[in-house]
């Protein structure tokens, strides 16, 4: 079909440009990362207790007396390894704790965008159809109340009325393992071996922690998507689809459509936000992600952990957002110039 | 002149905004009979409430606005009192209309060809997809898109603004409608694309006994196109005649005035006179004849007594107090 | 210069810009019309009294230990009650008002000024300048805010003033892109090439001719930022960057006080709400000034006070 034959082209051309942004990725976490830490093996070390052998350790293995573009050049040669340095805390490579925590991040994170986008788009709708009126009014408030809120305080209030008072929901930590891993999604994994109780067990334990990720999400989710329909209703081509005599259902699907693309590019810059808000969302709920050892990493200065969470964050980031600009290009046909 | 049916009545029209700045008079009491099988033109300057006629007769009105009082009558029925279903039914299909700016009449995200195909399928339930497109391409070729094939799949972005337009008049024709609205269908295009779908349009209307009904601001497209023509002005008509009579022999103070305020090669003029004054305000028009504070011919009962719109000479009607009891026809 | 002079200076510039002056009339009025705007205004207000006057109406010195009355729940003599050494909470919040405003005029200082020249310059030359200032923009995108606030932070130390710096890297590039896009959207116009045919400075014309059109949507999102950077700035000494203890920053109180959640709940509670409110005024201001500046809702008071 002509319209694939145009995506693919699009589809490369954007690629093509996310690898200039990959670059521009590491060379920002080589900034920070050797830069403009005053004295960086030693931070790397893990700062003023380390122990001086290390130090020098550090120094020849990543070449710090060398040159920057030599520096950066052994940056990305070891990056491409695989190696993301060593946890002086953990004693063990930084990208397999990562990879450890990782899939429990990416699980929040995916139910927190379902979250999002079930609850924040319809609320959006109904909000921009039945405009002005009391449910209108609202979701504005609740949707300003969410930007407001701060995660750490909504997470521990969550907790204070579900767990401590109902006693409904765990106060923290993930469920237990499905019998059978294939991802690492706990709750993915359950549903394909038919672990039942092991699902319900995550979900309870998921639900609170996604919520207070989501929460913020939903109310900006619920303004873009009311704004957005208000604008496209107001179009000269709704009045044409009227005046063609589409029914009432068609023309709405015209407009969703056309209100679409704002949406779907905030819900890709809000993957962003979940995943900054996954640091203190894990560290509340005691959830065991690549946010709270972020946390750790910071409490227990582990700046190799501080660095590798923010290369792996950013990375998603990015790829989401080419996603998020693919999908674009599949709705509306003029970016694909 | 045409002593055929009619097919559209509109009988003591008038629509109003409720606004923040006050209650928006835009048609008030107008009065308008259209026959079967002509091109009539509606004339006026910008805002002087054509537009917003043609869209009650499709029930369009855009909020805040409202259909205060009248009767619509077309081939029969009163539109005015019809279920949203029925008049559904009855737009597209019945009564058509295109605009002036085919650049947004149209949703960038679907392709032309789909855009009929709908258009089709929302008023034939039992018809096959199949079926659709092939009507779609001869409604393509009908209207003298080129490469009408590749144009099926082709996206708004994709076609000029002649094509375009094309495109809306196919879809306006698709379900051979009796009665087709054109609201300015050239204002936005280049000069000669306007005379391509000009005569496209009147083509299309010779061929299949559409009654055109052309919204202009543009005498010269009124000469061209039109049978019959009325004058509007601040929400009221203020003459209607055969064109020809119009021309010749304009009634209507305000017609005169439009008449010598555009520039002809038929008639050696020394200067141009626009008319006086400019457009009333419609929250508060003048009392009386609306046009009486830019009429030289103005009198005592202009400012008090709105004038009717009186047969004057078989088929020239006008609303002036120029022409009051004296001079009626019965 | 005498008073008579000065008086008369006064009337000429009164004169000079009698419609600028009716224009400016008009946005406070809009801005106190909506009861939301207004209550937004109100929290400000009070937030910034009490950040100026609050270690002054303090009833209790946020530093003084007590063991004998920790963890009273909330009373007259302890609204927010007390912590785990005895001190008042209320007077630490007090106090941590003015830490949270520091931090957010500072950070703001920084990146509006440093995001709004590079969106100006990057708007008005275009090219390769653009596109390099457009360059180093997504790289500092590349990132969620937080996160980059972290590495940041712990990069540069990890204090108070490493926090404020960190902040603006993280705040700068939105401005940049919001000037840019307005702009390019103002560039268009007539004045600017009448401007440049006249011969006009490029500086000048981006300053005195380009700058006050493109000034509102900042202005706009600098007062919502303001709540977005109290915010973060809560979050980073939540989990351990910036205030020391025992500054009483917001944030520090309720990561201080989750240990001790939810039985001396107030530890906690009192210090989020505070945080909750401050921000939520913010919003609720910036969302009121962009609707003040919002033409068509100007031409509607307009009218319904006229009419």
């Amino acid at each position: 079909m002509i319209l694939l034959a145009e995506l693919k082209y699009y589809f490369i051309r954007r690629v093509l440009t996310f690898l200039p942004t990959l670059i521009g990725l590491t060379l920002m976490t080589f900034v920070v990362s050797v830069m403009i830490p005053s004295n960086p093996a030693r931070l790397w070390a893990g700062g003023i207790k380390a122990n001086p052998e290390i130090i020098e350790m550090i120094k020849k293995k990543y070449h710090l007396d060398e040159p920057l573009y030599m520096q950066y050049y052994y940056y990305i040669t070891n990056l491409l390894k695989g190696d993301l340095g060593t946890s002086p805390i953990t004693h063990r490579p930084v990208i397999l704790d990562i990879m450890t925590y990782f899939p429990a991040t990416v699980e929040l994170a995916i139910l927190a965008e379902i979250l999002v986008i079930v609850i924040g788009v319809p609320l959006g709708v109904i909000s921009a159809l039945k405009k002005d009126s009391l449910v209108d009014h609202v979701v504005r408030v609740f949707s300003l109340i969410g930007v407001s809120l701060p995660i750490f305080w909504l997470g521990l209030m969550l907790q204070w009325v579900f767990y401590y008072y109902l006693g409904i929901l765990p106060a923290g930590g993930r469920g237990i393992p499905p019998k059978v891993k294939y991802t690492g999604l706990y709750m993915l994994d359950s549903l394909l071996c038919q672990d039942w109780n092991a699902f319900v067990d995550n979900l309870s334990h998921a639900i609170m922690p996604a919520f207070t990720l989501a929460y913020i999400g939903i109310g900006i989710i619920a303004r873009i998507t009311r704004s957005s329909i208000l604008d496209v209703a107001s179009a000269d081509f709704v009045v044409f689809l009227q005046v063609k005599g589409l029914e009432k259902i068609k023309v709405l699907k015209h407009i969703l459509k056309n209100a679409l693309v704002p949406i779907v590019t905030m819900l890709g810059l809000e993957f962003g936000a979940l995943l900054s808000g996954a640091v203190i969302t894990e560290t509340i709920f005691y959830w065991p992600g690549i946010g709270r050892y972020a946390v750790q990493g910071v409490n227990n200065l582990d700046f190799p952990a501080i660095m590798g969470v923010t290369l792996l964050v950013g990375l998603v980031y990015i790829i989401t957002n080419l996603v998020v600009d693919l999908m674009y290009a599949a709705i509306d046909p003029r970016v694909r110039l | 002149m045409n002593m055929g049916k009619e097919i559209l009545r509109i009988e003591d029209l008038s629509v109003h905004f409720f606004t923040y700045a006050g209650v928006v008079r835009a048609v008030e009491d107008l009065n308008l009979t259209i026959m079967k099988g002509e091109v009539f033109a509606l004339v006026g300057e910008t805002g002087c409430g054509k537009s917003m006629t043609m869209r009650a007769v499709l029930r369009l009105i855009p909020p805040p606005g409202r259909i205060v009082k009248g009767r619509i009558i077309f081939d029969g029925i009163d539109l005015l009192k019809l279920s949203e279903e029925e008049m559904r039914k009855i737009r597209g299909s019945e009564i058509a209309m295109i605009f002036q700016d085919p650049n947004t009449a149209l949703d960038p995200l679907f392709t032309a060809g789909y855009q009929v195909v709908e258009t089709l399928t929302a008023h034939n339930k039992k018809i096959k997809i199949k079926e659709a497109w092939r009507r779609t391409l001869k409604l393509f070729k009908l209207v003298d898109i080129p490469e009408a094939e590749k144009r099926l799949r082709s996206y708004l972005h994709e076609l000029s603004g002649g094509m375009k337009q094309r495109v809306v008049i196919s879809i306006a024709l698709s379900l051979n409608p009796k009665l087709l609205i054109a609201d300015e269908p050239t204002t936005a295009l280049d000069v000669t694309i306007q005379a391509q779908i000009l005569k496209l349009l009147k083509e299309l209307q010779e061929k299949y006994n559409v009654t055109l009904v052309m919204i202009t601001h543009n005498l010269g497209v009124v000469a061209e196109m039109a049978d019959r023509v009325a004058v509007m002005y601040a929400g009221s008509i203020v003459e209607v005649a055969d064109v020809f009579k119009l021309f010749e022999n304009p009634l209507h103070p305000y017609t005169k005035g439009l008449l010598g305020a555009i520039p002809s090669t038929a008639r050696k003029v020394s200067r141009l006179t626009p008319i006086p004054g400019t457009v009333p305000n419609m929250i508060n028009p003048p009392p009386g004849c609306k046009f009486h504070p830019r009429c030289k011919y103005a009198r005592d009962i202009c400012k008090v007594k709105r004038p009717e719109l009186i047969e004057v000479r078989p088929g020239h009607l006008v609303a002036c107090h120029l022409y009051g009891e004296r001079c009626k026809w019965s | 210069m005498s008073l008579t002079a000065l008086k008369g200076r006064f009337e000429k510039w009164r004169v000079k810009n009698k419609a600028k002056i009716e224009e400016w009339k008009l946005t406070l009025r809009v801005l106190t019309m909506s009861p939301l705007t207004f209550s937004g205004l109100i929290m400000v207000i009070l937030f910034l009294i009490i950040a100026a006057i609050g270690p002054y109406i303090a009833p209790h010195d946020p530093y003084e230990i007590d063991f004998s009355i920790m963890f009273q729940p909330p009373s007259l003599e302890h609204p927010f009650g007390t912590d785990e050494y005895g001190r008042d909470i209320f007077s630490r919040v007090l106090h941590g008002a003015r830490i949270s405003l520091v931090i957010g005029i500072i950070t703001l200082s920084i990146s509006v000024p440093i995001g709004v020249i590079l969106g100006l310059v990057s708007g008005y030359y275009g090219g390769v300048v653009d596109e390099i200032i457009m360059r180093l923009t997504d790289i500092f995108l590349a990132f969620p805010g937080l996160i980059l606030a972290i590495a940041l932070s712990v990069a540069l130390g990890g204090g108070i003033e490493t926090v404020m710096i960190a902040l603006s890297m993280v705040w700068w590039p939105y401005y940049v892109r919001l000037t840019r896009g307005q702009v390019l959207s103002v560039k268009e116009n007539l004045y600017v090439e009448a401007a440049k045919a006249i011969g006009l400075g490029d500086f000048w014309i981006m300053f005195k001719h380009i700058l006050p059109n493109v000034i509102s949507p900042v202005i706009v999102l600098a007062t919502m930022d303001m709540g977005g950077v109290i915010l973060t700035a809560a979050a980073l000494s939540f989990i351990g960057l910036g205030a020391r203890p025992p500054t009483p920053e917001w944030g520090r109180l309720v990561a201080d006080g989750q240990p001790y959640f939810p039985e001396y709940w107030w530890y906690v509670f009192f210090p989020g709400m505070v945080i909750f409110l401050t921000v939520l005024g913010f919003n609720l201001l910036g969302d009121g000034i962009r609707d003040a500046l919002d033409p068509k809702i100007r031409r509607t008071i307009e009218f319904k006070e006229r009419g």
